[in-house]
Order: structure tokens, then sequence, then C-alpha cells
């Protein structure tokens, strides 16, 4: 019965994503496919986190880094004149691949404010590694062209590119699916009640954990495969911490104990950012020029709160799913 | 590379490492009893500078206006931490970072509607100005104080954990907090007091940066990210830790700038050492963090237990 | 739940009153600049600026009305792709100004252009949209980047400067700047020092500065990078030993905050708000009435974008709906600037002359610049012979 509510919520949200295109060009507004398309590549990088982030308890402070290296793999190969999606988009998951496999070798030996620390100080290494790629543009930033060339999906299109986007969310959203209630998404979860007892149990908790990391960030990375196309941009600003913090705030609102939630999550912060940045109701001149120059502290108070209230986020709300944890 | 410049960037090391010193012994001593992440001790540090630029802009002496730095920051700090930070002591970490990330943004927009967003003006006083000559070495005097303030400090904090009753009480409470608070305690009062000795340090690290920085909305973030390389690198909880931490970030920071492009000169072409060199030297201390935590997870000086 | 109500009640009366308003349709313009978080204040200078011009003229450029629609776009350059996509596929609008910073006009340059969509950057002016990827549909008020060093190399060799130390972020606009700077200024420079962006502390560039012992440094450190170096700069004890010459650095933006420490640091720029012309002093005492400040630059560049898009849309009668003609309108800059004597090149940035300037207090004791030298004279950037559009 709980499941089902769950079930419905998320299934009624993706028709209303795949319907999305389809009125907007009935109501001639084709900004809305472009809006929801960049919420969609959010939505996928704050599932990817999640997989660590709420299911294996590794609180990452860092995952803009993989959307970055996703989108500067683009750029750089688009500057160097392969504009072929498939080569791109190997190479892009082969970078993040060996980037996270690299930086979670050490980070996932810590744990706890180490662990959000020095995730957050790869981070930053990668933020000034772009700025200082002069070739590539530096903190300029890399404008890319044109978008992937992938075959039979034309990218130049707005609506093909939404819906390739939509798929590739569908598709991670279904292999997390399989993985989470396989084997390895139960240790992983156990992993995270009890470290020291799954040792215990002979399972190769570390390995498990960098298996984890890779696959989480090669999502992001995926994400920055389809920013890199959307913005037709590459940037350092894409991994800059406060990226990494937004991704946190996603995972968090939407809710992190389901495989959802991230989705939920994205399509309430960015639409709020959104309708914030320029509310005009023209009820009360101003508290609109208020909220136009200082609608960022609204989103601070907005984070503050939810991270004091936040118990189950607002899937796990909908869902009717009780927090073991939430002390009401 | 004469030794006279390897002095003076000694010294600026030094002084750089004093100052991420302050910041991160209010940092590490809240996570070390509290087992709290404040990402928005940066936050407190900023405000510690603009009060303290407000104060000196309407003609309060120098040294009254870092006094009501330390004293502004603290009172904000207590004020967060028993209005709601305090609740978050028993949540998990990610909710500790979300809360202090919230308010990173939140007090950026505040000092933004108070002082604008450009930055404001706060120089050193006629008396701190100028600089000292020795051994052929022409150093700011006012970066003298810097390190005998922060360098006075940390005699402080050691004298204070290490010979009173409060610092008993604190390093009770960082091995054993619901032990502490068994024993008749008030171990409330004895967080609230922890968090708003952490939140004067950061005034006072603020106040005492707002003469040679831009006191601007932001100017926090890039210290707490320094700031918490330093913990990181020295060990979570110690005190010890932070502070040789910081001396040793703040070294290798300053000379690493100087010194690799130089040194990356004698291998590279001239061009490639020009672009390398700084890009490298950038990231350095991020490496040497990277390094030290695969070889100690646990931090270079970690708190000894038992 | 009262409060909720009310204000329901109060939209749906602002939504009829609108309405109302809405029956006029007015000219939309997109405004997108950086206006929050720390990097707001150029942004706010230049939204100010452009938003003095639409008040005096009661809420009308050309004789139309306006409605401008303020965007934010965070120096993010993903928002801002997003933005433009909302301002012209949402709102329509024929014609978007401001932007900041060159990362955000270069992520959205050709996504404009390529739309036909009149674009008129009041800031940022990085050289590719000068040369090879110019667009007739932009017009810049401000310049290409690397002019403002440019200006200042001019003056180092005018002066004869001896041993010359350069000093830049180590990124793409550190380097351009420090190449502007030797188009000029022929002699080899005696150092490089390249620090990290956003570096807060100078002391060990300073200390190498203090080692090599140069006759005049160059420096290229904008916003509160450049805050930091002039005060270090200062207390290290070099401000009458060393001649200290800078571009996007003493602006007026961050003179104020450096007070006595900038007091005479050389810099280079197209405007000063001493000019004597007409216009200026119009544009000076009028920002300064309504803002309680002394108008920065970038002030200056969005007040004359604003004249411009003024004199355009008078031109052609409120229709800027013929492009072709709109296009000639601007392009004959029919307004006048602040900056004295304006034309348009052929790649759409300004021929004009570039200034020294020397950081100064006014009378009433504010810190300012005060011109003293035009090293450069009705000037053609150095790209706009990349640029393929003729006429």
């Amino acid at each position: 019965m709980k499941r089902d509510r769950a079930f419905w919520f998320a299934a009624a949200t993706l028709a209303f994503l795949a319907l999305l295109p389809v009125y907007a060009a009935l109501a001639a507004q084709p900004f809305y496919v472009t809006l929801f398309s960049r919420i969609m590549v959010f939505a996928l990088a704050a599932v990817g986190l999640n997989l660590v982030l709420g299911f294996g308890g590794l609180v990452s402070f860092g995952h803009a880094l993989y959307i970055g290296v996703g989108a500067y793999s683009v750029g750089i190969l688009a500057h160097h004149g392969i504009t072929n999606g498939w080569v791109q988009l190997v190479v892009a998951l082969a970078m993040v691949a060996l980037f996270a496999a690299v930086i979670g070798a050490v980070v996932v030996r810590t744990g706890g404010m180490t662990f959000i620390m020095i995730t957050l100080a790869f981070a930053q290494m990668g933020f000034f590694l772009a700025v200082s790629l002069k070739q590539y543009g530096g903190d300029d930033g890399l404008t890319i062209d044109a978008r992937s060339a992938m075959g039979l999906f034309d990218l130049a299109n707005n609506t093909v590119l939404y819906y390739v986007i939509f798929a590739s969310l569908l598709l991670t959203l279904y292999l997390f699916h399989r993985f989470i209630n396989a084997r390895f998404g139960l240790a992983l979860r156990g992993i995270k009640a009890n470290e020291r007892r799954l040792a215990a149990l002979g399972y190769p908790t570390f390995r498990y954990k960098l298996v984890a990391y890779v696959i989480s960030a090669q999502v992001c990375g995926l994400a920055g495969f389809w920013l890199a196309n959307l913005t037709k941009f590459a940037a350092p600003s894409y991994m800059a911490w406060t990226v990494s913090g937004e991704l946190i705030v996603i995972a968090v609102l939407g809710g992190m104990s389901s495989l959802f939630g991230p989705v939920i999550g994205a399509l309430v912060f960015l639409l709020l950012e959104e309708v914030l940045s320029s509310w005009k109701p023209g009820i009360w001149p101003a508290a609109e020029t208020l909220l136009g120059n200082h609608w960022l502290g609204l989103i601070g108070l907005f984070v503050f709160t939810l991270a004091l209230f936040a118990r189950q986020g607002i899937f796990g709300y909908l869902a009717g799913k009780k927090d073991s944890a939430g002390g009401h | 590379m004469s030794a006279t410049l390897v002095i003076s960037q000694l010294l600026n090391g030094i002084q750089l490492g004093v100052l991420l010193f302050l910041m991160a012994a209010g940092l590490t001593l809240v996570f070390g009893i509290m087992n709290f992440v404040n990402l928005a001790h940066g936050s407190l540090y900023m405000m510690g500078a603009y009060i303290a630029a407000a104060l000196v802009g309407q003609g309060v002496p120098f040294v009254w206006a870092g006094l009501g730095a330390m004293a502004g920051a603290a009172l904000l700090g207590f004020v967060l931490e028993r209005t709601a930070l305090a609740k978050l002591y028993a949540r998990d970490h990610l909710y500790q970072v979300l809360a202090t990330f919230g308010l990173i943004l939140f007090f950026n927009e505040v000092v933004r509607y108070f002082w604008g967003a450009s930055a404001v003006y706060m120089d050193v006083p006629a008396a701190l100005n100028g600089a000292l000559t020795f051994m052929g070495i022409n150093y700011p005097f006012y970066r003298f104080v810097i390190i005998a303030v922060g360098l006075g400090v940390a005699l402080a904090l050691y004298l204070i954990i290490h010979k009173t009753r409060l610092g008993m009480l604190i390093r009770a409470g960082a091995s054993n907090a619901d032990m502490v608070g068994v024993l008749g305690v008030n171990i409330k009062l004895l967080n609230s007091a922890v968090f708003a000795l952490g939140a004067g340090l950061a005034g006072l690290a603020g106040f005492m940066a707002g003469p040679i920085l831009s006191v601007q909305p932001g100017m926090g973030e890039p210290v707490l990210i320094l700031t918490l390389v330093v913990i990181v690198t020295g060990g979570i909880g110690s005190i010890r830790g932070a502070f040789l931490g910081a001396i040793i970030i703040g070294v290798v920071d300053t000379l690493g700038r100087t010194f690799l492009p130089i040194i990356f000169s004698w291998f590279l072409e001239q061009s490639l050492a020009q672009a390398a060199g700084p890009a490298v030297a950038s990231m350095l201390i991020y490496l040497l963090m990277a390094v030290v935590l695969a070889l100690r997870p646990q931090g270079l000086f970690p708190v000894k237990h038992g | 739940m009262k409060y909720p109500l009310s204000a329901l009640a109060l939209s749906a009366f602002a939504a009829i009153s609108s309405g109302v308003v809405l029956a006029q349709s007015p000219l939309k313009i997109g405004f997108m600049a950086e206006l929050s978080g720390p990097q707001g204040a150029l942004g706010q200078d230049q939204y100010d600026a452009f938003m003095l011009v639409v008040e005096q003229n009661g809420g009308k450029l050309g004789g139309v009305p306006v409605q401008v629609l303020r965007e934010d776009s965070q120096l993010k350059p993903e928002v801002a792709v997003q933005i433009v996509d909302k301002l012209i596929e949402k709102e329509k609008v024929p014609i978007i100004t401001g932007v900041t910073f060159s990362n955000v006009m270069m992520a959205v340059h050709k996504k404009i252009t390529e739309k036909e969509v009149f674009l008129i950057g009041s800031n940022a002016g990085p050289s590719p949209i000068a040369g090879a990827a110019c667009s007739p549909f932009y017009f810049s008020t401000s310049w290409e980047n690397g002019q403002q060093a440019e200006v200042v190399g001019k003056y180092a060799r005018d002066q004869k400067m001896a041993k010359v130390m350069t000093i830049a972020p180590n990124y793409q606009a550190g380097r351009d700047f420090v190449n502007g700077f030797r188009r000029w200024y022929t002699t080899p420079t005696i150092g490089e020092l390249w620090p990290a962006v956003n570096q807060p502390d100078f002391s060990s560039e300073i200390a190498q500065i203090q080692a090599a012992n140069p006759t005049a440094v160059f420096a290229f450190l904008p916003g509160g990078m450049g805050i930091n170096f002039v005060k270090q700069w200062a207390q290290a004890g070099l401000k009458n030993k060393i001649v200290l010459m800078t571009a996007s650095t003493t602006d007026g933006i961050g003179l104020p905050a450096m007070g006595d420490a900038a007091l005479g640091v050389i810099s280079g720029t197209f405007w000063g708000p001493d000019f004597k012309n007409a216009a200026n002093q119009k544009f000076v005492k009028d920002f300064e009435a309504k803002y309680k400040r002394i108008p920065s630059q970038y002030a200056a560049q969005a007040y004359d974008s604003a004249q411009l898009l003024d004199g355009a849309i008078r031109a052609v009668k409120g229709d800027v709906s013929d492009k072709a003609a709109f296009r000639k309108a601007l392009k004959s800059a029919p307004f006048k600037s602040v900056r004295g004597d304006f034309a348009f090149g052929s790649n759409h940035f300004p021929v004009q002359s570039f200034h020294a300037f020397k950081a100064v207090r006014d009378k009433q004791n504010r810190m300012t610049l005060e011109t003293i030298d035009t090293p450069l004279v009705k000037v053609v950037d150095g790209y706009a012979d990349k640029c393929p559009i003729k006429g």
C-alpha cells in the first residue's frame, strides 16, 4: 500500500515530464523545454550523488567535480574537432571513471567529517585545474560550436535533446533500482547502517564503497555531458563548491531514502530558484526590490530550515513512509 | 633565490598560518566536542571583519574595534548555537553541512543588504603602519602584529585547555561528552561557551585580516576552505593539530607559490614553466592533504585518546 | 492564514491593473547581469545607470514605453543560457543588454545573435567576439578586454619606464591583459607573476617584487584581488618607491575600499568621472544625486547603452521589427556619449580614445580618478580586422 503511493506519485511525475514538451508546443512556450531539460540534468546528477549519499551514507561535498569532468570532455573533444557524440560519451565516462577511481581510492578510506572535507578539497583542485587550462578558455569557459553528433538523435533540436536526457534519466533510475535491490545494494545499505559488522562478516567494504563512488560519479559525469550539450558551453563554474552544495540540497529536499526523491528535489528547488530570482507579482515594489537583490538570502533560509526540520524529504512525505530515525 | 627572499616568504607563510590557526581552533574545538561541522565559520569571520570595519569607520580606536568584532562574532555564534544549531548536534553530519551551507548564503546577503555589494574600507592604523627593516628585509610591521597576536592566542588556548577547569571540561567533553553530562556539568552551557569562543576567534581573525584583505561579501569562503584543509591535514578535533597544520599549510602554500615557478623554470622551457608553475602551486596544498590522508587518514596530529 | 489570502487578493488586483498597463504593449528589453552574491557590485552599477535613463525619460526609450526585464545570471553560464531562452522564447524580447562577466558573455553571445536578437553589451568584451566570432547583431558600449591594458602599456612606453614587472591572475583574462600591455610596451619585462585566481594574500608576490626592484609594476587584479593587492602594496612601503600601474583594478567600485592606499596609483580606461563634456556632467550629477555615490566606469558604459538605445529606437520611430533598419540606426550611434566622441567600428565595438588616470581625493575627500593623459587617441581594437562584418 505504502509502496503503491510512492510508485504512483513517481509515475505521475514522470508522465508530467514526458508530456511537458507537448504542452510547451501547444502553449507556444518552447522555453519550458530548456528549463526542464536543465532541471532533469540536475535531477540526474542528484540521483547519482544520492547513491553514495542516501544509500551509502557518504556525504560527498564534491560531486560537482564530475559534472565538470563530463562537460569538459565534450568541450575539449569538440574543440579538437571530434564531434561524434558516442565517442565523446565514452571518453567522458572513461575520464570520470579514472578521476573517480583515483580520488575514490583516497577518500573512501576516510569517513565522517574528513570525507566531507576531502571531497570538497578535491573538487576545488579540479576547479583550479580547469581555471588554469588556458588553451581551453580558462576562467572564461569553453564555447562548444555544435551539440554532439549522435547519429539517429539530432540533438540540435531542443525537443530531441529533452527526450534523450529524459530517457537517460529513466534508464539510470531503472538500473539503480535493480542495483539497489541486488546483493550489492543491500551490502551498501548495510555499510551505511553498520560498516564494522559488514566488515566482520567478511565483506570487502572498501571495494564496495569505491565501486559505489565510481558509479555515482559516472552518473554525474553523464549529467555534465548533457549540461555541456544543453548550454553548448563548459566552464569551471560547473564544478564550483556551491554546485556540490546544491546537489546535496536537492537530494535532501526530495528525500534521500528513495531513488526517486532527488528528481522531485530538483523540480522543486530549481523551480523555486527560477521563481524567486525573477518574481514580480507587482504587489509591493519595495519588497520586490529587496527580493530581486537578495533572493539568495531567502534560499539560504530555506536550506537552513530544511536542514532543521526535514526528516524524509518531500517524496518520502508524499509517499507516506515513516522514517525510522524521525523523532516527531 | 636569495636568503632574504626565503626568510621573508617564511614570515609570510607563518603569518598566513597563524591567521588560519585562529579560524581552525574554533572549528576543530566545535567538532571535537559537539561533533558538529560548521561551514558557517567563514561567515562569522566575515561578520567580524564587517563589525570591525564599521566600528573603525565610526571613529572607534582600532583595538576597541577589534574587541567589538570579537564580542560581536562571539555573541552571534552564541545566539545561533542556542536558537538553532544545538538542535543539530545529535543529527547526521549531512544536516549540519546543509544548515550551515544555508547560513553562508544568508549571511552573504545580510552584509550585502547593510553594507552593499562593494568592498568596504578598512586600513591599518597609523601606529601599526609602515615596515620594519632587519637583515636587509623590509617587512610590514602590521604583519608582525598578526603573528604576535596569533602566537599569543595559541599560547593562551594551550594554557586554558591544559591548566584551567574549563579546559579540563573541554578535554573531558572531547573524549566523552555524555559522561561529563552525567557527572553534573552543565553540558549545554559548556557547548555554548565553546561555540562562542570559536566564533570570537573567527571574529578576531576577520578583524585582523580586514586591513590587509578586502572586506566584502563572500570573503569567508576561501578562508573557510583553507581552514578545512588545515584541520583535516592536522587531525580533526585537536588544537595541537590545528596549530601545526595551520603553520604547515601556510608555509607550504606561500613557499610553493613563490618557488615552484622558479624551480620549474630550471627543468622546463620558459613558457611551459610559466603555465605549469602557478597551476601546480595553486593545487599544492590540496595535493599535500591528499597525500597525508592517503597515508594517515586520521591526519598528521590526531587527538590522543586514553 | 490571513496574510496569504490578502496577498492572493492583492495579486489578483495587481494582475488586473497590470493588464491595463499591458494594453499599451511596451517594448520589452531584457537586462541580464550579475546582480546577486559577492560579485554583484558591477552588475548593480550597470543596472542603476541603465534605469536612471529609463526613469528620467518617464519609463520610455526613444519615446516608446519600455518594460525592462531584470534578470540575474548569478555568474553561472548555464543559468545565463537559460535566462536567454526565457527572454527570447517566452518574453519575445527583441533586445538584450547588460552582461557583466566575460564567461557569461561567451556562453550567451552566439545564442542571442544567432536568433537575430540585438545584444547591447555594456561591460564584458572578450576578444573572440571583437574578432572572428563577431556578429552584426552585437553592439558594445564598452571595450575589447585587452584595450584597458594597452593604454597602460602605451603610457609606460611614453613615460620611458625602464624596468617593468607584471602581475595578473593565472587565467585567460590575465594573459590577455598582460599581452595587451606588451602590445605597446615593447621593452622586455623583467619578471612576470601569475598568482592564483582569487588569491587573497599577495605577500609572496610583493616580496618578489621588492627583491627585483623594478621601476614600475603593471597589475591586472580585478575585484577583491585588487583591493587586497593595493592595500598590501601600501603596507609594504612600496607606494612611493615603485610606480603602480593598473587595469580594471583601481576602478570606481574598488577605490572607496582602498582609500589612501590607492593614492597616486595609475590606471587606464576610456572614461573618467571628471570629463568635462555636457553629457558626462549631467550623468555624474544625476547619478550622484540619485544613488549617493560616484559612478564607476561600469555605470558609464550602461548609461551609454541606454542612451544608444534611446537614440536608435527614436530613429526607427519605435519599430524595432525591421532589423536591418534598427541595426543601421544603432550603427550610426545617434547619441551623445559621456566619453565624448563615439563611433562604432566595423566589428561594432567603439572607436574611442583611452586615457590614463591617477587615483586622488576629490573636494569632498572621496576617492576618485583624475585624468592625467590620453595615450591612445581614437583607436580601433586589435581584433577588428579579423571580423568579417562589412558595413
